[in-house]
C-alpha cells in the first residue's frame, strides 16, 4: 500500500475511473474491427488468382495467355522437322525419346516424352540440361512443361515416363527447317540434392 | 483482466516482486507484465540479430574473393535467404515490438497492455517460428535457398526447408497480429484522461500506423505463402504456368505485402527517433502535426507502390509510370520528417550521448538510403539496377542505418529506465563510432559494385570486382564484431554503474520519466494526471 494516496475526486483521475468502465466493450469493438479488416485482407488475397486474370483480361495490359498468342500470331504457321535427342552421362541411367523425329508445325503445342530406365541398383538423382541444334533456334522453343525444370529422382530399376510440352514460336528463322532437341542426364553429387534447377531458361 | 486496478498501488512503489506467482523460468513463460514481455522481445531479437548476422558474414567470406572458397552455391542462397527472414522477421521486428512493450503503456500511463495474456502468446509464439528456420538448415535439401521473396517456380521445388520457411511465416504473421491487436487497442483505448491523440508521444503514433498496416499486409502473405503450399503439395497451379497459373501473381502478391513492410520496419525507427532528437536537441519536436500526417501518408501511400519492385517482369509502360510517380511521392512525407528533424536540432542546445549519436547517424545514413531509392524509383534507370549490389546497399542503408541505429538510439536512450544504472559513455560511444565507420565500409562499396554490374545473390563475380568486395568484407567482419560491445554494455549497465535518476536526460519528456529508474514492476496501476509540459505536440 506504498505510493500516493489517490483522491478519486480528483479531476482527471475521476474521469479516468469513468473512462475505465467501459473499456472491456469498447476493447471488444475495436478487437472486432480490426479482425474485420485482417479476414478482409485475407479474402483480398484469396480472390487475387481471379481478380488479377480478370484484370489483365479486362485491361490487356499483361497477356498471360502467351502460348495462346504465339499460337495465334498472324505469322503464318509452317513444317518444321523436329528431332530428338538423348544422351546420358555415364549414371546408369538409360535414357530415350519415345519418338526420335516428328513432322510439326510452328505454333502448335507439342507435347513428346521421354523414357528413363535406372539400371542400378540404387537411387540415382539427375538433372536433364537441353541444348539445341541449331543453337539459336533455343530461343524458339517455348516450354511449358519440362522434366528438365527440376531435379528428378530415381529409385533402384524405377522405368518412367517424362513429358516435354512446348510451342516452337511462328518466328523462328525462316532458315531453319529442322530443329533438334536434346537432353543430356547428368547425375546430381550427393551434396548439392534440390539445387536450384534452371527453370527460366527458354521462357521467355 | 490481469491488469484490473489494485486499489492503492499508485504508479511509484518499489515493492517489485509480490511473493506470487511462479519464479525462475516458469515466470518467464507465464508473464504477462509488459515489462517482462519488451524484455524478452529484446533479448530475443537479440539473439536473432546474431544467428543473422553471423550468416550474413558466411555471405561475406565467400565473397573476400573471386571464385568459390569456402561455402557451395546451394548452401550460400540458403544463408542469404535465412539472413534476410532472420533479420527482417526475427530481429528487427521483435526489436521493436520489444520497445513498444516496454514504452507503450508507460508513455500513455496505462498499466500495462490491453490483452496482457495475448501479448505472452504473441511473444512465445516467435521461438518455435525461429526453431523452424534454423532447423531447416538441417533437412535433406538444406533451407529455401530463394531469397527472402520466395519467389515461384524456384519455391515450388524446393525441398522441405521451403515447407517450414512458410510455417515460419504463418507462425510469425500470427504472432505479429496479435501483437498489432494489442498496440491499437492499447493506444486508443488506455490512454491516461487528457493525453489525446495529437498529444500522444510520436512512438506510439508510429506505432498505431504500423500495426494497422501489419494487420493489413501480413494475411497477405500468409495467403500467399499458402498458395505456394497448395502449388507444392496439392496439385494447384497458382503460380505454376504449366498449369495455367503464372509465377508473377506471386510477385504481386507478395510485393503488396512486402512494401507495407519495409514501412512497418521504418516507421517505428522514425517513433524513436523523433524522441532522442528532441530529447538532446532541449526542443520541442518541430511541427509535430506535420509527423503525424506524414507517418499516416507513408502507412497509406506504401500500399500503392508494389511493382516498383517489379520494373522487370514486363509490367506496361503505363503501369511503369504510375508506379514510378507513385514511389516518388513517398519521398514528400519522408522529406517532411527528415526537414522536421533537422530544424528540431536548429539552434537546440545540442549534446552528443550515444542515443544522439545514433539518432544522427540514423538521419545521415537513412538520407542517403532514401536517396538511392529514389534513384531505383526511377524505371529507366531501375532496369540497369534491378538485381544488382545497387539494391542490397540501398535497403541496408535503410535498414541497417534505419531500423538498427534506430534501435540502438533507443536502446540506449532507455536503457538507464530499465536497468535503473547509467550504460558506460565511452562504451557506447566506441560502439556507435565503430559501427558508423564499419557500416560504410561495408556497404557504400556496394554502390559502386552494383553501378559497375554485379549481380546480387550470386556467390562468384568476375575479377574487375575484387577490390570493392574485398573491402566490404572487412567493413562487414568489422561491423558484425562491433555489436558484440552491444552485449558489454547492456551487461554492465545491468550489473552496476552510476544510479540513474527518474529523468536522467535533461531534455527528454514523457511519462515514462516520472517513474522511478529502474522502472517498478507495475507502473501507472492508477492513470497519471496528464501534464501537457510533458507532451510532445
Amino acid at each position: 500500500m506504498a505510493g500516493p494516496t489517490v483522491n478519486p475526486d480528483l479531476g482527471p483521475i475521476g474521469a479516468a475511473v469513468a473512462h475505465s468502465l467501459p473499456r472491456g466493450a469498447s476493447n471488444r469493438r475495436i478487437v472486432a474491427g480490426l479482425l474485420a479488416v485482417m479476414i478482409g485482407s485475407l479474402l483480398f488475397v484469396a480472390a487475387q488468382p481471379r481478380l488479377y486474370k480478370a484484370f489483365c483480361e479486362w485491361t490487356g495490359l499483361y497477356d498471360i495467355d502467351r502460348a495462346e498468342q504465339i499460337a495465334a500470331s498472324s505469322i503464318p504457321s509452317r513444317p518444321v522437322t523436329l528431332e530428338f535427342d538423348a544422351n546420358s552421362h555415364d549414371n546408369g541411367l538409360r535414357f530415350r525419346p519415345e519418338i526420335t523425329s516428328l513432322a510439326a508445325r510452328t505454333g502448335e503445342i507439342v507435347h513428346v516424352t521421354y523414357r528413363v530406365e535406372n539400371t542400378r541398383d540404387t537411387t540415382v538423382i539427375g538433372q536433364a540440361v537441353p541444348s539445341y541444334g541449331p543453337q539459336h533456334a533455343g530461343g524458339y522453343v517455348k516450354k511449358l512443361d519440362c522434366f528438365c525444370f527440376k531435379q528428378q529422382t530415381f529409385a533402384p530399376h524405377e522405368v518412367r515416363e517424362m513429358p516435354v510440352v512446348f510451342v516452337l514460336d511462328k518466328q523462328l528463322p525462316d532458315d531453319v527447317n529442322t530443329v533438334t532437341l536434346s537432353y543430356t542426364f547428368f547425375e546430381v553429387p550427393a551434396g548439392s540434392v534440390t539445387s536450384p534447377a534452371k527453370p527460366a531458361e527458354n521462357r521467355t | 483482466m490481469q491488469a484490473s486496478q489494485h486499489a492503492g498501488h499508485a504508479g511509484h512503489h518499489e515493492d517489485d516482486s509480490h511473493g506470487h506467482g511462479p519464479t525462475g523460468l516458469m515466470r518467464w513463460i507465464t508473464t504477462t507484465n509488459h515489462k517482462d514481455i519488451g524484455t524478452m522481445y529484446l533479448w530475443f531479437s537479440f539473439a536473432m540479430f546474431l544467428v543473422g548476422g553471423a550468416m550474413s558474414l558466411i555471405i561475406r567470406a565467400e565473397l573476400l574473393s573471386p571464385g568459390l572458397q569456402y561455402v557451395s552455391p546451394e548452401f550460400y542462397n540458403q544463408m542469404l535467404t535465412l539472413h534476410a527472414l532472420i533479420m527482417v522477421f526475427g530481429a528487427i521486428m521483435p526489436a521493436f515490438v520489444g520497445f513498444a512493450n516496454w514504452m507503450i503503456p508507460m508513455m500513455i500511463g496505462a498499466p500495462d497492455m490491453a490483452f496482457a495474456r495475448m501479448n505472452n502468446w504473441s511473444f512465445w509464439l516467435l521461438p518455435p517460428a525461429a526453431i523452424l528456420l534454423t532447423a531447416s538448415l538441417f533437412v535433406p535439401g538444406g533451407a529455401a535457398g530463394t531469397g527472402w521473396t520466395l519467389y515461384p517456380p524456384l519455391s515450388i521445388q524446393m525441398g522441405m526447408g521451403m515447407d517450414m520457411a512458410i510455417f515460419a511465416v504463418h507462425i510469425l504473421g500470427m504472432s505479429s497480429i496479435m501483437g498489432s491487436i494489442n498496440i491499437i487497442t492499447t493506444v486508443l483505448n488506455m490512454r491516461t484522461p487528457g493525453m489525446t491523440l495529437m498529444k500522444m508521444p510520436l512512438f506510439c503514433w508510429t506505432w498505431l500506423v504500423t500495426a494497422f498496416l501489419l494487420i493489413a499486409s501480413m494475411p497477405i502473405l500468409a495467403g500467399a505463402v499458402t498458395m505456394l503450399l497448395t502449388d507444392r503439395h496439392f496439385g494447384t497451379s497458382f503460380f505454376n504456368a504449366a498449369g495455367g497459373g503464372d509465377p508473377v501473381l506471386f510477385q504481386h502478391i507478395f510485393w503488396f505485402f512486402g512494401h507495407p513492410e519495409v514501412y512497418i520496419i521504418a516507421l517505428p525507427a522514425f517513433g524513436v527517433v523523433s524522441h532522442v532528437i528532441p530529447a538532446f536537441s532541449r526542443k520541442h519536436l518541430f511541427g509535430y502535426t506535420s509527423m503525424v500526417y506524414a507517418i499516416a501518408a507513408i502507412g497509406l501511400i506504401s500500399f500503392f507502390v508494389w511493382a516498383h519492385h517489379m520494373y522487370v517482369t514486363g509490367i506496361p509502360l503505363t503501369g511503369q509510370l504510375y508506379f514510378m510517380y507513385a514511389t516518388m511521392l513517398i519521398a514528400i512525407p519522408t522529406g517532411v520528417k527528415v526537414f522536421n528533424w533537422v530544424t528540431t536540432m536548429w539552434r537546440g542546445s545540442l549534446s552528443f550521448e550515444t542515443p544522439m549519436l545514433f539518432a544522427l547517424g540514423f538521419l545521415v545514413l537513412f538520407t542517403i538510403g532514401g536517396l538511392t531509392g529514389l534513384v531505383l524509383a526511377m524505371t529507366a534507370v531501375d532496369i540497369q539496377l534491378q538485381d544488382t549490389y545497387y539494391v542490397v546497399a540501398h535497403f541496408h542503408y535503410v535498414m541497417v542505418a534505419g531500423a538498427l541505429f534506430s534501435a540502438y538510439a533507443g536502446l540506449y536512450y532507455w536503457l538507464p529506465k530499465w536497468t535503473g544504472h547509467m550504460y558506460h559513455e565511452g562504451l557506447g560511444k566506441l560502439h556507435f563510432w565503430l559501427s558508423m565507420i564499419f557500416f560504410n565500409i561495408a556497404f557504400f562499396p556496394q554502390h559502386f559494385l552494383g553501378l559497375a554490374g554485379m549481380p546480387r545473390r550470386i556467390p562468384d563475380y568476375a575479377q574487375q570486382f575484387a577490390d570493392f568486395n574485398m573491402i566490404s568484407t572487412w567493413g562487414s567482419f568489422g561491423f558484425g564484431f562491433s555489436q558484440l560491445l552491444v552485449l558489454v554494455v547492456v551487461f554492465k549497465a545491468m550489473k552496476g554503474g552510476v544510479k540513474a535518476e527518474a529523468r536522467p536526460w535533461d531534455g527528454a519528456r514523457g511519462l515514462e520519466w516520472t517513474v522511478p529508474s529502474p522502472a517498478p514492476h507495475h507502473t501507472f496501476e492508477d492513470p497519471p494526471p496528464f501534464d501537457p509540459a510533458e507532451a510532445h505536440g
